[in-house]
């Protein structure tokens, strides 16, 4: 076996999400992502089914890894139990590792979550803040978001969250301390090493792009973000 | 051997749902995009039902959004889940609750996982132990918050002053369910009534006098597809999945949308005013949109508590037509007002989707 595959079959989520595919489809008929985009679960099955490295080398490369929309409505549907959603993150996850995820447009965007979501877990202690949600960047969200956003303490008093208190309770302050485990946790197994890795390939990137790159919601974020 | 009905099958769905005494995690999304909902959820299991449940300050987000978008691996998620177990044994419980779809789909994978793969509990339990000093026992009972409305459903309905009834044409109201893909589809045995039959909201809506649509794209995903949402330029992905389920419910002329998970609920009302300014549709009655509820928000309304007070005025899709329907009398001038009647504006309207 050669060095790709090799790393690939370690990923306990290729263990279990590869057993025999039979090829018949029923991923891609079920799938949320092929119904609205070039997308086919049941070519990525195969193509690792198959093993080729050169054609893996192409699959990780690609922004085809990166349409899967993690629903996993495919697990429940595989007659023969495979699960396309579980390769899906074992393909993004060496693709990463290999630094290939940069040479998809689809694959470099994985930098605006890390500024997003990434860094607002090690921040706040959760995905997502309010005092980061903007209709600029999120503007799906209307008009009551903004009236909201405007009038938080005192609408957040009256709905009873504890917003930016030290107490329990809804978007609390989340103490120092659950921060800095989490970020112990982070450094320990493995999300710290991912983050540094997708910051410096696209750091690169946008060197090679003649864009500027420095941190937050950069130029280059913006682009990743938005094009 | 009888063949079972098909509507019948999810009672070989069932599972255990412990009695009292719960340890809550909480939401990302929820906390912030419904930031009363979970409020009131403590508020009927403790208050309206007498039940024991802890809402911890030390908790954090479970990290599952982060995860199924690629930028962090397994290892981490399945320690930061340990934590939690971790800090659910310090505050004396044995019986976890989450209030988040994506959450309790992590928290099933991660023991799932470990079950199958015992070296990779071994792993999370040293680097628990490294990164924080900790350790953890898995908890006895693990179930999401809409379980527990589940389970109480016929108790809620008994204090209940209301029942999902159009009080002025005296007809159940017509209620879809969405459930969230990640509460049986990826673990049917884990959900009440599976994945194809699932029951945990039709459960409320038949036992509170509602009836249930039935509509082709029922079981389709509302669209989040975590990295597909997060990034602008991919939301389509999201828009055009809700669109899909908006166009194919409408012909049956829900009253109400009630959801299971989070990010479900955001989009089934949020997009419906992105196609209003879209497209200038609207799913509704009168240039309304269809009202879309969190099960707690609904059980709150048939309690009793005042919609203003449970949150309902920060969704962008007016309650108000299904609040005339079920006969609730509500002040249209409280609506956005803030503490002790503080005057907060209004918030601009829609150009299309009627709103106040």
């Amino acid at each position: 076996m050669s060095k790709l595959i090799e790393l690939l079959h370690k990923d306990i989520r290729v263990i279990e999400g590869l057993k025999a595919c039979i090829n018949c489809g029923t991923c891609t008929a079920i799938c949320p992502a092929a119904a609205v985009s070039d997308y086919d679960p049941r070519m990525v099955v195969d193509t690792v089914q198959q093993g080729n490295e050169k054609e893996l080398e192409l699959l990780l490369k690609s922004d085809t890894i990166w349409r899967c929309g993690e629903c996993l409505s495919c697990k429940t549907r595989c007659p023969r139990e495979n699960v396309p959603g579980y390769i899906i993150q074992a393909l993004r996850a060496l693709s990463v590792e290999t630094g290939f995820f940069i040479e998809s447009k689809q694959g470099q965007k994985q930098l605006a979550i890390k500024r997003t979501v990434g860094d607002h877990i090690l921040q706040y202690g959760y995905c997502v803040y309010i005092d980061e949600v903007n209709t600029d960047m999120y503007p799906e969200q209307g008009p009551v978001w903004d009236w909201l956003r405007e009038n938080k303490e005192s609408v957040m008093n009256r709905l009873g969250a504890s917003y930016k208190k030290d107490q329990s309770g809804t978007l609390r302050q989340t103490s120092n301390e659950s921060l800095n485990d989490l970020k112990k946790i982070f450094d320990e197994t493995g999300a710290t090493e991912r983050f540094d890795k997708i910051e410096e390939y696209s750091r690169l990137n946008a060197i090679k792009m003649d864009i500027p790159f420095s941190k937050g919601n950069d130029e280059y974020f913006k682009k990743m973000y938005e094009e | 051997m009888k063949e079972k009905i098909r509507n019948q099958a999810w009672e070989d769905y069932q599972k255990d749902i412990a009695d009292d005494n719960y340890y809550f995690a909480r939401s990302c999304i929820r906390q912030n995009f419904f930031p009363a909902a979970e409020e009131l959820f403590l508020k009927i299991i403790a208050k309206e039902l007498g039940k024991n449940i802890f809402d911890d300050a030390q908790q954090t987000t479970c990290t599952g959004i982060a995860y199924h978008s690629g930028i962090i691996p397994f290892e981490t998620t399945s320690t930061v889940v340990a934590r939690q177990f971790s800090l659910m044994n310090e505050a004396g419980y044995e019986n976890f609750v989450c209030s988040c779809v994506t959450s309790f789909g992590i928290y099933s994978e991660v023991l799932e996982t470990w079950k199958h793969f015992p070296e990779k509990e071994k792993e999370a339990r040293e680097a628990l132990l490294r990164a924080t000093g900790k350790t953890f026992k898995i908890p006895k009972n693990l179930v999401h918050t809409s379980d527990l409305i589940y389970k109480f459903r016929k108790e809620i309905s008994e204090k209940a002053l209301l029942q999902l009834t159009n009080q002025q044409a005296g007809l159940p109201l017509k209620v879809v369910d969405h459930i969230g893909c990640h509460y049986a589809k990826i673990f049917p045995e884990k959900g009440i009534g599976g994945a194809e039959f699932p029951y945990v909201l039709a459960g409320m809506i038949d036992e509170w006098g509602g009836s249930q649509v039935d509509y082709p794209e029922r079981r389709h995903c509302c669209g989040f597809g975590f990295r597909q949402y997060l990034l602008k330029s991919n939301r389509g992905y999201s828009l055009s999945n809700s669109k899909m389920k908006f166009d194919s419910m409408q012909p049956y002329h829900p009253d109400l949308i009630i959801a299971n998970c989070p990010g479900c609920t955001f989009f089934l009302d949020r997009w419906q005013y992105v196609i209003s300014e879209m497209e200038g549709k609207t799913y509704g009655e009168n240039g309304y949109g269809i009202p879309v509820l969190t099960y707690e928000e609904l059980a709150g309304l048939l309690l009793g508590y005042n919609p203003w007070d449970i949150g309902l005025q920060v969704h962008q899709v007016a309650v108000e037509p299904l609040l005339d329907k079920l006969g609730i009398k509500y002040n249209p001038d409280e609506k956005y007002k803030g503490l002790n009647g503080q005057d907060l504006g209004k918030p601009e309207m829609p150009s299309i989707l009627k709103c106040h």
